[in-house]
């Protein structure tokens, strides 16, 4: 029952990396670009932490939860990094699909201690 | 069971660090080229993960946490660089 | 009262849950080495948090994560089947929400959920705290987009953080 489980998390968590870095390579514009590796890698890779928690919890009496604290950090810092790649981006102002609004580019220390 | 889907996991890993390499060299600007940087270091979390499980050992996830905090702090620093033109004033 | 001995009380209750899922071993010696740890490092660091942490509603903020990781789940099976559908089915755009919060965590934590919830980023944030600017993968209207998020996301974390008194 547990392999069964971990095998399926195992397959969807993989392919989800996958997208998120298909995404990364095939789309045309770095805005774009960004939402592959924010949001699918981060569920792929959350997906394959909680696959390990129970693969090395079933047949243990003590469970093997320190898996969980990696999901947790790459949770926090995923949209941290892709806020500050964003910021980047405007100010040296990366070429966009999308058109750009008036006042995106600002002084880079506005806004400093939103992150 | 398990076997059969850790390889299929292993080589859609694999084939992602692939095209983000593949993103990595072709660029074309600098965000570009870390963001690539930064998935690559989350698939390199997920293949870490992947070889525990394959090899049933708990070793793997120091490593694996190790990489995601130092990574964080490396795209922070790199985004820094292309914010400010330097990163220690 | 508890404010110089104990600077932040949900920072000591975070690292000591840190500290019992860092050894993996849930013991009550372990618990307790964890409490101390998490009561020494917010008194020797106190002097990088000046804020002290309020949440009016405690269960309100358990109810709004359940609703965003499960967003975040179904966020990811749209923008996978964006992405296999390729740049063609895509309308990226920029938006810019107007923003009713004043504290730095609240923003914070808005800013993060929009960029793990469907198609939508967070890029920037005005200088003067203002407004957030979007970046969406499929926007079809700018103002229902603008709209959707501060109905979901921004009115429950008023509630939450700034409770009107």
């Amino acid at each position: 029952m547990t392999e069964i489980a971990v095998s399926v998390l195992v397959v969807v968590g993989a392919l989800f990396t996958f997208i998120g870095s298909l995404g990364l390579a095939r789309l045309k514009d770095f805005y774009t670009r960004l939402h592959g590796p924010t949001k699918a890698t981060t569920l792929g890779v959350g997906a394959l932490l909680v696959a390990s928690v129970i693969h090395f919890s079933s047949g243990e009496d003590m469970p093997s939860l320190h898996e969980l604290l990696v999901t947790l950090f790459l949770f926090i810092t995923a949209p941290v990094s892709a806020l500050m790649l964003a910021k980047a981006a405007l100010h040296l102002r990366v070429r966009s699909a999308a058109s750009l609004l008036s006042g995106t580019d600002d002084d880079a220390d506005a806004g400093e201690q939103s992150g | 069971m398990l076997s059969i889907a850790l390889i299929i996991a292993i080589t859609l890993v694999c084939a992602a660090l692939l095209l983000s390499l593949l993103r990595l060299l072709i660029g074309p600007d600098e965000p570009d080229r870390v963001l690539a940087l930064d998935t690559l270091y989350i698939n390199t979390i997920a293949l870490l993960v992947l070889l525990g499980i394959l090899l049933d050992s708990d070793l793997y996830f120091e490593a694996a946490l190790l990489i995601a905090m130092m990574g964080f702090v490396g795209t922070v620093a790199l985004c820094k660089y292309l914010l400010r033109g330097d990163i220690i004033e | 009262m508890t404010g110089r001995v104990l600077p932040h009380p949900l920072l000591t209750v975070a690292l000591a849950a840190i500290w019992l899922l860092l050894v993996n071993s849930f013991t009550l010696g372990q618990g307790l080495l964890g409490l101390l740890l998490g009561w020494l490092i917010p008194f020797f660091t106190q002097r990088f948090w000046p804020e002290r942490v309020r949440i009016a509603r405690p269960w309100w903020l358990f109810f709004f994560l359940l609703k965003v990781l499960w967003d975040i789940l179904v966020a990811n099976v749209t923008v996978a089947a964006l992405i296999l559908a390729g740049p063609r089915a895509m309308r990226p755009a920029f938006v810019s929400v107007p923003l009713d919060l004043r504290t730095d965590l609240a923003i914070g934590i808005l800013a993060n959920t929009i960029s793990l919830t469907p198609g939508t980023l967070s890029a920037q944030l005005s200088p003067d705290r203002r407004s957030l600017i979007v970046h969406g993968l499929r926007v079809e209207d700018p103002e229902l987009l603008a709209s959707e998020i501060k109905a979901r996301y921004e009115r429950p974390l008023i509630q939450i953080f700034e409770p009107p008194c």
